[in-house]
């Protein structure tokens, strides 16, 4: 049985345990509903989840497991020392089960039967071009060592399949026929059930800490290994950027450093007061009505794909800047620069500060307005001594919010900074980030296994340190000094 | 008629701080005062009661104008202060509040320090002239403490701030709308002899919804209901002889 098809089969046992543990309850009162612990549908609901759950989860780890351990034994075809190297196993694997896939579609089509495709043997003639006979393609020719290993794989994944069935419907039946047996009217099937589902909100917590842990790890693994292939300290103090794949890249970090700090300045500069003096507006000033259309109007921003932001930069913004204040004053003249970059990603902070404000100023107290406008103070006193004092902590962790996004902000600034590494205090050079720089590190048919291309995943693991560290500190911020006024 | 007067006749012996003379209010489409007219005395505390909803903190805050920061609101009636019109348009709100000051319902110490919520009031209308009086200023008001944050106290010692940081500010005239509505028992005793000794400097106009606490701390009672003024006049002739039956009824617990 295919996983879908299982998977399709532990759904009916849920639902034959959903309807029998149901009726199982309501019998064993004798009809009478008010004397069980638990209503009717919680007993369905554990009947369900018994016959589901458990053969779920065992048919999860089946599916993780079953590959490595048929990986595992594929060894025993290859010269070991091959096997062991880890690039060289990963291709080979792929080309086993590249085979095996394509002799199961071969097995479908009838081009080959059963006993053929377990049989079949290089020297009897080109099994390549037989797979390409019925449409599965290869990129060379197959290896006897290939195809015996992607025979024995399919048998092993054949018996696996098998044994997989076997275990998970023994599994989810056994549960089953518990459920069935716990089922009477003192049985607390309400409390079982929602410590399930009490599983099921940890399980959804728990993904996201996984994922970034996870994301974490796989960077800090590969820019390890970059640093074994490059001195981390040229990499940290290094202020020459001039990567070569030829070899003899200078990879010094701070330019890009310089580049994404300078231009997320310029970029606070300008969201940070339009983006707060929006939300006291919002928040203070506007009526019931201009509110209601200005914030979606506002917030229509943030709905803005960055990559069109990146084209308002560099078609509208970076020309008018160039031509407007650089070249009349004799500053710059190029199209992309710091200030096009910082300008444009700045607007593009406006609302997420603004929203964010406007949230945290609505949540100080009507009280704390009132007891200041009964002193007799006017309004705006009221604002700058009273409402943004108990909302700073909120608005800081908003701002430095808002500074991690510029920082990881890229495709403004590939597209308005330009891609010249280098430290200058000129804000209307072209400069460019961290960011930039891992894309274009990354992109173009490159292997992962020059410092060139590794430097991307160090220069990520900074990135990711500098803002997690921002957001620690905002988190820090808004604990520390977060007034309770109730 | 011959009671209203009787009533008037006494109330003329003293100064009067605050003449009211037919206000309406009205929130929206509700009528949430009707008719109301009052004479508040200087130094004197005079208290507010009747069951809730009945329009009692909705009339105490047209004293201040404190209704016009409600979108909805809206006062008519003639308010006067020393005989000035406060709702007259060349009247500032703002520096009205200044000379009617307010205590509210629930503690709302600002989050700062016990010094700077005493200060405030006086900074922002600029009567200290240097650190050194304002210092004086807030420490005729509270003495220790004065760096802990206003928010760290309890709540009475809060209500007790908010009194403080409301007298700093030298009104003449203190409303309080229900300061004690969050208070325990002992607290509550704390504010109330407090309010007694506001009453040398000040004219106090004091929101309750107890009785008994109306009949400890005024001198002057007025009852209202469904947003009428019923009876207004010494507290001791309200509790022990009142005219008005609904009066009577309420005070004996019938209504309310």
């Amino acid at each position: 049985m295919s996983v879908l098809v299982l998977v399709l089969a532990l759904v009916a046992i849920g639902i034959a345990g959903y309807v029998l543990c149901r009726y199982r309850a309501v019998a064993s009162v004798g009809g009478d509903t008010k004397k069980l612990h638990s209503l009717p549908t919680y007993h369905g609901w554990h009947g369900f989840i018994m016959g589901f759950l458990p053969g779920l989860v065992v048919l999860a780890l089946w599916v993780v497991v079953q590959p490595l351990l048929i990986e595992q034994r594929m060894g025993r075809f290859f010269d070991p020392a091959v096997f062991e190297d880890d690039t060289q196993r990963v291709l080979l694997m792929a080309d086993v089960r590249r085979v095996a896939s394509g002799l199961d579609t071969a097995v479908d089509l009838g081009a080959l039967s059963e006993q053929q495709a377990a049989q079949i043997r290089t020297e009897f003639g080109s099994v390549r071009e037989r797979l390409a006979e019925v449409g599965v393609a290869l990129g060379a020719e197959v290896t006897p060592e290939v195809l015996q290993a992607a025979q024995s794989y399919r048998q092993q994944a054949a018996t696996g399949a098998l044994w997989r069935t076997i275990v998970t419907l023994a599994v989810a039946g056994s549960a089953f026929l518990m459920a069935l047996r716990l089922t009477d009217g003192a049985f607390r099937a309400r409390n079982r059930v929602e410590r399930v589902m009490q599983g099921l909100l940890l399980t959804a917590s728990t993904i996201a800490i996984l994922t970034t842990v996870g994301i974490v790890l796989s960077m800090l693994s590969e820019a390890i290994r970059f640093s074994t292939m490059y001195p981390i300290a040229d990499f940290f103090f290094g202020l020459t950027w001039s990567p070569s794949f030829g070899g003899g890249s200078q990879l010094g970090l701070l330019p890009l450093l310089w580049g994404t700090l300078y231009i997320s300045l310029v970029s606070m500069i300008v969201a940070v007061p339009i983006g707060l003096f929006t939300a006291i507006y919002l928040a203070e000033y506007a009526s019931p009505r201009v509110r209601a259309v200005v914030k979606p109007l506002i917030e229509v921003i943030a709905g803005i794909p960055t990559v069109v932001f990146g084209l308002f930069a560099l078609v509208t913004v970076g020309p008018l800047i160039r031509d407007w204040i650089a070249q009349p004053t004799g500053l710059g003249s190029s199209g992309s620069s710091v200030m096009t970059a910082g300008l444009v990603i700045g607007i593009l902070n406006i609302p997420f500060i603004s929203s964010l404000a406007d949230d945290i100023i609505n949540a100080v107290p009507q009280a704390m307005r009132d007891g200041s406008l009964g002193l007799g103070a006017t309004k705006s006193e009221t604002i700058r001594q009273v409402v943004l004092p108990a909302a700073l902590p909120g608005i800081v962790g908003a701002v430095l919010l808002a500074a991690s996004r510029a920082i990881g902000e890229t495709m403004i600034v590939t597209m308005g900074a330009g891609a010249a590494a280098k430290i200058d205090l000129n804000p209307f050079e072209a400069m460019t980030t961290i960011t930039v720089k891992i894309v274009s590190q990354l992109t173009g048919d490159t292997e992962f296994n020059s410092p060139e291309t590794l430097v991307a995943f160090a220069l990520g693991m900074t990135l990711f340190v500098i803002t997690l560290g921002l957001n620690v500190f905002a988190l820090y911020i808004v604990r520390k000094y977060r007034e309770q006024y109730e | 008629m011959e009671d209203m007067r009787l009533m008037e006749r006494t109330l003329a012996t003293n100064q009067v701080k605050v003449a009211a003379k037919g206000v309406d209010v009205f929130y929206g489409a509700t009528h949430a005062i009707k008719d109301v007219s009052v004479d508040i005395l200087d130094n004197m505390v005079t208290a507010f009661i009747g069951p809730s909803g009945c329009g009692k903190s909705t009339f105490l805050r047209c004293l201040n104008r404190m209704n016009d920061t409600v979108s909805v609101a809206r006062v008519t009636g003639d308010i006067r202060l020393d005989g000035e019109d406060i709702y007259d348009p060349r009247v500032d709100p703002v520096q009205l509040r200044a000379r009617v000051g307010m205590v509210f319902q629930k503690p709302n110490p600002f989050p700062k320090s016990i010094y700077d919520n005493v200060a405030y009031g006086p900074k922002i209308h600029g009567l200290a002239r240097s650190k050194a009086e304002l210092d004086e200023i807030v420490e005729k008001e509270a003495k220790d403490r004065l760096k802990e944050p206003g928010t760290g106290l309890s709540g009475g010692q809060q209500q007790r701030l908010c009194i403080a940081r409301a007298i700093a500010t030298s009104p003449e005239v203190l409303l309080m709308d229900e300061p004690c509505s969050a208070l325990d028992p002992i607290a509550t005793a704390q504010v109330e002899e407090l309010i007694d000794e506001l009453r040398a400097n000040f004219s106090v106009v004091i929101v309750t919804h107890s009785m008994q606490q109306a009949a400890r701390v005024s001198q002057r009672t007025a009852f209202f209901h469904l947003g009428n003024l019923v009876e207004y006049g010494e507290t001791g002739q309200i509790f022990t002889n009142p005219r008005d039956p609904r009066t009577e009824s309420y005070i004996s617990g019938r209504i309310g």
